[in-house]
């Protein structure tokens, strides 16, 4: 048996076991992990693709915060009966601005990877005050204090240097303008429209909630209908080979 | 009794704790021949599919496995298999669908389908709408009940700012936009409730409100308050109200105005997906 027959040795010796170990699994997480990193196909270029806008991201704050995810998944897979019901399966490059991502796969109520503009603003509202009075059989709880709750705005620059330093692609124009293109995103009519427009092509701009004050109910209905929304799916082109 | 075969006595590994001694059995056989079945089978496996990262992409595995190539297979039969009712429901008029011996069935079961996946969550499962989600069983139609009517309506939506199609009107916001004063909005609201003999409203509040009935309202509502539907302006006269009828809800409506939206489908339904739906709502009781 030759060399199979010394693993004698390296069982009797604490240190070389642990550091020949710690060598085999280095070796196995590399070769798992490191091929993300340059893969072409990892991360197809998709258009339409845009980091959030600071709304949006107070709106995905709020998402994570009340653990949507617990219940809803992001993530729509490659089977049939998925894309019937929810739309065209994730791309991963959907994901790519999300820290962290929201995939999940535990699902108690429907996937929101494509629930963008699925239903009107005052449905999502009505819903995330009392479920019950749209879909009767729902267990989802109220969230009806959002509508009263004001979005705390204070540290939304911060909030973009955070997501700019994990890689987001935000520019030191997203950065100074961040608490403008929030407010702008509230009302289709103002001065702050067309810079956020220029910064966050095709961002949608209304009053999310109905109600004269800035609530985190307005930035979570403006990042729901965001959802999936972004690349346009009548003009792309899948690549076969993932 | 046979005496028992003298069993030969394994070695042992030369461990020895305390006069406890480790013997060196041999792994039993069933789970070694399945060791190595799994390494031969993890072998086949990195040469049929895809596996091994390489410099741009990973080995594609020689049967060309690709997760979206399934599922595309997988639709494209489905589609395949449908697709002489599908096609022949995108050739007839909407209205000959449902009467139609091959496809009316399919069409009807089909709409319930669509309905249950994406308009039940808004219209009920019933159809039978809620406060401010039009209910579909009735004959009041806000946009009209034809099949063409309801065809437009969910196609391109009603109030959807991303479909250049979609229908639209809006409503003043009477009381917010200062055009009229609380007292003038509550005699409005008795006016209304009388049009349709509700919360005890008679002669006395039509007398009182038709004037300023007739210079606010009737422009949309129509000069006797049947509503228009080409500017989805309800009937004020019948008994049904989509945002409540007591006088706070009507105060409300004139003050703040309403404007549902529904999202347009054409781009997330396909043609055939519509019409059925559209078979299918019209037969729900209320069909024009």
């Amino acid at each position: 048996m030759g060399i199979l027959d010394k693993h004698g040795a390296i069982e009797r010796s604490a240190t070389l076991l642990m550091v020949l170990s710690l060598l085999v699994v280095s070796i196995g997480g590399l070769v798992q992990i490191v091929p993300l990193f340059y893969l072409e196909n990892t991360i197809e270029d998709v258009e339409g693709m845009r980091p959030y806008t600071p709304l949006e991201l107070a709106g995905r704050d709020v998402y994570v915060r009340e653990g949507c995810y617990v219940c809803h998944s992001q993530m729509i897979r490659p089977l049939r009966d998925e894309v019937e019901r929810y739309g065209p399966y994730s791309l991963a490059a959907e994901s790519q601005y999300d820290r962290p991502f929201q995939w999940g796969s535990k699902r108690t109520g429907p996937d929101l990877a494509r629930v963008g503009g699925r239903y009107s603003d005052q449905w999502q509202v009505d819903h995330l005050i009392d479920p019950r009075s749209v879909v009767p059989v729902s267990i989802m709880p109220s969230y009806a204090f959002l509508a009263t709750t004001p979005l705390d705005i204070e540290f939304i620059e911060d909030r973009i240097r955070a997501d700019q330093m994990a890689g987001v692609p935000y520019s030191q124009e997203m950065y100074d303008n961040a608490r403008a293109d929030l407010l702008a995103q509230l009302d289709p009519y103002s001065d702050g429209y067309d810079g956020l427009q220029e910064r966050y092509p095709g961002a949608i701009a209304r009053n999310f909630d109905g109600q004269e004050a800035l609530t985190e109910m307005d930035a979570l209905v403006a990042y729901l209908q965001m959802l999936g929304t972004l690349v346009d799916f009548s003009t792309f082109e899948p690549d076969e080979s993932r | 009794m046979a005496k028992k075969p003298e069993k030969k006595q394994p070695s042992t590994t030369g461990h020895s704790w305390d006069g406890v001694e480790e013997y060196n059995n041999p792994l039993p056989r069933w789970w070694l021949i399945t060791f190595y079945l799994t390494i031969i089978w993890a072998i086949g496996y990195v040469i049929a599919y895809p596996a091994i990262p390489l410099i741009n992409g990973a080995t594609p595995g020689l049967l060309g496995y690709s997760s979206r190539a399934e599922v595309q297979k997988d639709i494209d039969e489905v589609n395949l298999r449908n697709a002489p009712l599908t096609e022949r429901i995108n050739d007839l008029e909407l209205a000959a669908i449902a009467g139609d011996e091959q496809v009316g069935e399919f069409a009807f079961n089909g709409g319930k389908a669509v309905f249950q996946t994406f308009c039940a969550q808004c219209h009920g499962s019933g159809a039978g709408g809620s406060l401010g989600y039009p209910s579909l069983i009735d004959d009041d139609w806000l946009w009209g009940g034809t099949v063409e009517d309801i065809y437009e309506s969910i196609s391109s939506g009603i109030r959807d700012e991303s479909n250049d199609y979609t229908r639209f009107s809006s409503m003043p916001a009477f009381g917010a936009d200062g055009m009229l004063g609380k007292e003038e909005i509550g005699i409005l609201a008795s006016y209304v409730s009388a049009l349709s003999g509700i919360n005890g409203a008679g002669e006395a509040e039509l007398a009182a409100g038709q004037e300023l009935y007739l210079q606010s309202c009737a422009a949309c509502h129509g000069d006797n308050g049947t509503g228009d539907r080409f500017l989805g302006a309800p009937d004020l006269t019948d008994a049904i109200w989509l945002y409540g009828s007591d006088m706070a809800a009507l105060s409300e409506t004139i003050t703040n105005a309403r404007a549902g939206v529904m999202p347009a489908w054409s781009g997330r339904l396909s043609e055939s997906q519509i019409r059925q739906a559209t078979v299918y709502i019209h037969s729900l009781g209320g069909g024009e």
